[in-house]
Parts: C-alpha cells; sequence; structure tokens
C-alpha cells in the first residue's frame, strides 16, 4: 500500500486501500481519501455507491475488509471500544432521517448527548440548548415533539444536536434530499455558516450536485467502488472525463447506461414469449 | 440434493441467530450496572410494560379464576369434595396457570410492544444515531426495559392468581354455595409458601427474563423495514409463548416431584 505523504496536521480524515464488501458485492476497491482540516468536503456518486456506508465506515460502525481510515491520527477500526465512543464524541453525524428520538422533544433531543455525557447543571443546559437551537433558527420550536417537525426541520434539529457538545467534524448524509428548495436553501447556508464560524471540518455525502458545489471545497465523486473524480468544483466542471461530466450534468445517457443490461431489443421482441 | 442444502443452510442460520440471541444476552448483562445511574429510566419502563398491561391481567385473571370455580364445582361435587375448591382453584393458579397466563398475555401485551418499538427505532436510525453520540443503545435503551420486564413479571404473576382467587370464590361461595370458612381454611392449611408460592414466584420470573429477552433481541435483530418489524413482532408473540409452554414443563418437573 502506497502512502502518499501529506502534512498530517492538515488532513483529519485519511483513508487509505479502503476495501468493502456487502455479500458477494464489492461497495470499495481501493478508495483513497483525505479530508482536510475545516474545509467541506463533498463525496459524490449515484444512488447505491456506498455513500452512507463511507460514513458509517469512518464512525466505526462498521469495519472495513482492507485498508485503513485514520480520524485526527487514530487508526478507528484499531480503537477499543471505550476510545472508539471518545473518538465518536468529538465527531457529530446527521442522519438523513434525523434519527431524533421520537419519545423526547425538540429540546430535550438536544440536550440528550450533554446530558449523557457531562454533569452541568441544568441552568448551563439550558443556555447550551438554547444557544445551539438558535444557531439553526428553532428556538421557539424547543417544546415540540419529533413528529410535530416537517423533513427539513427535523434535519436541523439533528444538526443542532450534532453540534450541541463542539465537535471536530460533522458528517453529513444526504443532507438535501427530498427537501423543498427553502429548506435546501437553509442547509445550505447552515452547512457552510456553522463550518466557518465553528471551525469544523464537515463532510457531506450527496448527489444533489448544484447544492453541494455551491459549498464544498474539495470534491470527490465515487462510482463502482472507485474514486472517479476529484477536485475542487472548477476542475470538476472542466473535467475531461465523461463520467464525471455525466454525473455533474445530469446526462440521462452516457458510460452510465440508460438502460439496464438486455438482451438485443428487436430481438427480444421477435421472440414473442417462446422462450 | 437440494433440500439437503437448504436444511443445511436453514440449519446454519438457526444457530447463528441462537448464538447472536446468547451474546446479546451477554451484552445486557454486563449492561446491568449501568443501570444503577439511571434510575428514571426504569421507572419510565416499569409503567409502560407492567402498568400498561395492569387491565388486561386484572380481567384475564379473573375469569380464569371464575371458569375455574366453575368447572371444578363440577367435579369436585360428584365426590362430595366441594370444600376443597378453594385449595383446587388457589394450587392451579399459584403453581400453573398464574405464572404461564401471565407470561402468554405478557408476550401479547409488553413483548409485542417492546419488539415493535425497538425495531422501529432500528429502522429510522435511532439506535445507530445513539451509538454515534457515543450513547452504548444496550444501555441506554435495552437495560432498563429487560430489568423492567425482569421485575414486572412475578408482580402481574401475582396478581394475576390474587384476583383469579377472588374470581373462583365469586363463582363457587358466591354461585354455588361453597362453604365460606372451608374455601379459605382449606387454602390456608395447604398452600405452601415454599413449594407452592415461592417456586411460582421463581416461575414468573424465569418467564419474565426469557419473554423479555426474546423480545428485545427480536427487534433489536429485526431486518429494519416496516415488514422486517412486522414478522419479528409476530415471531416474538410466537417464539415467546412456546419457550414459555417448554420451559413451564421442565420447571414443574424440577419443582414439583
Amino acid at each position: 500500500m502506497t502512502v502518499e505523504n501529506h502534512n498530517s496536521d492538515d488532513v483529519l480524515v485519511k483513508v487509505r486501500g479502503l476495501g468493502f464488501s456487502r455479500g458477494s458485492r464489492l461497495i470499495f476497491d481501493g478508495v483513497d481519501l483525505d479530508i482536510r482540516r475545516g474545509k467541506v468536503t463533498a463525496i459524490m456518486g449515484p444512488s447505491g455507491t456506498g455513500k452512507t456506508t463511507l460514513l458509517k465506515l469512518i464512525g466505526g460502525q462498521l469495519r472495513p475488509d482492507q485498508g485503513s481510515i485514520e480520524v485526527d491520527g487514530q487508526n478507528v477500526h484499531k480503537l477499543r471500544r471505550s476510545a472508539l465512543f471518545e473518538l465518536r464524541k468529538r465527531m457529530g453525524m446527521l442522519f438523513q432521517s434525523g434519527a431524533l428520538l421520537t419519545d423526547i422533544n425538540v429540546f430535550d433531543n438536544v440536550a440528550f448527548p450533554v446530558r449523557e455525557h457531562t454533569k452541568l447543571p441544568e441552568e448551563l443546559v439550558r443556555d447550551l440548548v438554547l444557544m445551539k437551537l438558535q444557531a439553526v433558527g428553532l428556538r421557539g420550536a424547543r417544546d415540540l415533539m419529533p413528529s410535530e417537525l416537517s423533513g427539513g426541520m427535523a434535519r436541523r434539529v439533528a444538526l443542532a444536536r450534532a453540534i450541541v457538545l463542539d465537535p471536530m467534524m460533522i458528517m453529513y448524509d444526504e443532507p438535501f434530499t427530498g427537501q423543498d428548495p427553502i429548506s435546501k436553501g437553509v442547509l445550505v447556508e447552515l452547512i457552510h455558516k456553522l463550518n466557518d464560524a465553528l471551525g469544523l471540518t464537515s463532510v457531506v455525502v450527496s448527489h444533489d450536485v448544484s447544492e453541494t458545489a455551491a459549498i464544498a471545497d474539495y470534491i470527490y465523486v465515487l462510482s463502482g467502488g472507485k474514486v472517479v473524480g476529484q477536485g475542487t468544483p472548477e476542475e470538476l466542471a472542466r473535467s475531461d472525463s465523461e463520467w464525471v461530466q455525466q454525473f455533474m450534468n445530469a446526462q440521462p445517457d452516457g458510460p452510465v447506461p440508460f438502460h439496464y443490461p438486455a438482451q438485443d431489443y428487436v430481438e427480444d421482441l421477435m421472440d414473442g414469449g417462446e422462450g | 440434493m437440494s433440500w439437503l442444502r437448504k436444511l443445511g443452510r436453514s440449519g446454519l442460520s438457526f444457530f447463528e441467530r441462537l448464538g447472536r440471541g446468547h451474546l446479546f444476552f451477554m451484552s445486557i448483562l454486563c449492561g446491568l450496572p449501568s443501570l444503577l445511574p439511571r434510575g428514571y429510566l426504569l421507572v419510565q419502563q416499569l409503567f409502560s410494560v407492567g402498568v400498561l398491561s395492569f387491565l388486561i391481567i386484572l380481567v384475564a385473571g379473573l375469569f380464569v379464576g371464575m371458569v375455574l370455580g366453575l368447572q371444578g364445582y363440577n367435579t369436585l361435587v360428584d365426590f362430595g369434595a366441594e370444600e376443597s375448591l378453594g385449595v383446587m382453584v388457589a394450587l392451579s393458579l399459584v403453581r400453573e396457570l398464574g405464572p404461564v397466563v401471565t407470561a402468554l398475555l405478557f408476550a401479547g401485551r409488553a413483548g409485542s410492544a417492546l419488539t415493535a418499538e425497538i425495531g422501529l427505532m432500528k429502522a429510522t436510525e435511532q439506535l445507530s444515531g445513539m451509538e454515534m453520540m457515543a450513547v452504548d443503545p444496550i444501555k441506554r435503551v435495552i437495560v432498563p426495559r429487560f430489568v423492567a420486564g425482569m421485575l414486572a413479571m412475578p408482580l402481574l404473576a401475582a396478581i394475576f392468581s390474587a384476583v383469579g382467587v377472588m374470581g373462583g370464590f365469586l363463582v363457587g361461595v358466591g354461585l354455588l354455595g361453597v362453604d365460606d370458612g372451608a374455601f379459605w381454611s382449606q387454602i390456608q392449611s395447604r398452600v405452601d409458601f415454599n413449594d407452592d408460592i415461592l417456586n411460582g414466584v421463581i416461575k414468573s420470573m424465569v418467564f419474565g427474563v426469557v419473554v423479555t429477552w426474546i423480545a428485545l433481541f427480536e427487534g433489536y435483530d429485526a431486518v429494519p423495514t416496516s415488514e422486517g418489524v412486522s414478522r419479528a413482532t409476530t415471531r416474538t408473540v410466537v417464539h415467546a409463548s412456546l419457550v414459555v409452554l417448554g420451559l413451564d414443563f421442565v420447571l414443574t418437573a424440577l419443582m414439583f416431584d
């Protein structure tokens, strides 16, 4: 395995030679990624390329078959459980569904990690929670139950919860999927602002090209278990890879064919169901 | 040969699941001390597992006791032994029907609810989310429910038996004219605390552990889709009921020889 020589202080997450398969399906086949501190790094690719799986691998919820993942200099999959939990306290993750606890209200959801991990007095917990809810614009929604929130609001509450312990990085799993244009705009703005204001490192997994290109400092494009393109949004827009062009410009046909593999169309029709 | 291969595969997956179930049980046991500083979680779960099952236990206990009184009287009166109705009702309930029927109802009422709740928490990524917040879902979610089930079952079984005896009394003494004093004094003299009541409590505790364990494991191991959760809920009720009936035979054979 060749390990490139990066300035290690600059790189927060270092993925080398990552291999992972589910059953007989190969999901990653030798993926190398660097996620730099203080930047918004996007990981893009069509549905089913294992983008969410990558986040779960970085968070230590899944184990890779090959290769290594280092977060802040620690190999995630060689840590003991207690050390892994310590590391996770410094990593926030925003799930696609929000993953809010449905039996407690918005305030208690945001307070949950604080109460679990610290012994702060309740007044301080209240201040902290209200500050984070203010940051996502939902201070007024503190008494609502998760079932009363719209999808976009649920994601913002989950975002407040993810930043409540002031982590060093946040991983966003498909933050824009299924959102109306206003919610999308709000989330784009929030991810960008929070990253700069809190000095975070953000990893955004998405297939929404325009939203992601608007905030990402660097983009990796995954397909078929490999990195097929990488660079700043401008570099990718000028990429001469046909595949990257098809993806970034949302063309229906190209290296990724419109048709699912099948026998010849005319032959298929002429067969007339004899087989 | 394909059926042989199928048989082998289903055998393997059965034992694999059995192994996962036992590892799950071990991790619950290891997580038990974590409940001490979070007593409020136990209180919440005792309410939803125990208190909410109270009504069905009450009604079922009353009717089972009444039926026992009726059927017991019809048989005993042929031998002129209807005074023994009280002890017959009490022993049937305390030794067998109390723990077993309570466990079956508990599996249907509380067990299915537990499986559905945990399964849905898994399907909506709440368990995953907790893990990513460095909170162990076994300690935070599973252990309080397990302990609540373990504590609630013997209490519910005791209530079932007590209400059942009252049901037998209502029918036997109130309706069929069995002697009041004979009914109670025979119970008092022939029901032994260690042999009958304590063994019944031990039985119901074992059933509580097993039913809650199965319910929690099915939820935790469910395929995280709506179909998966519904299958898991059905499996909880079926497996828990069968295991309770099987275990009851074993425990009875060991206790009352």
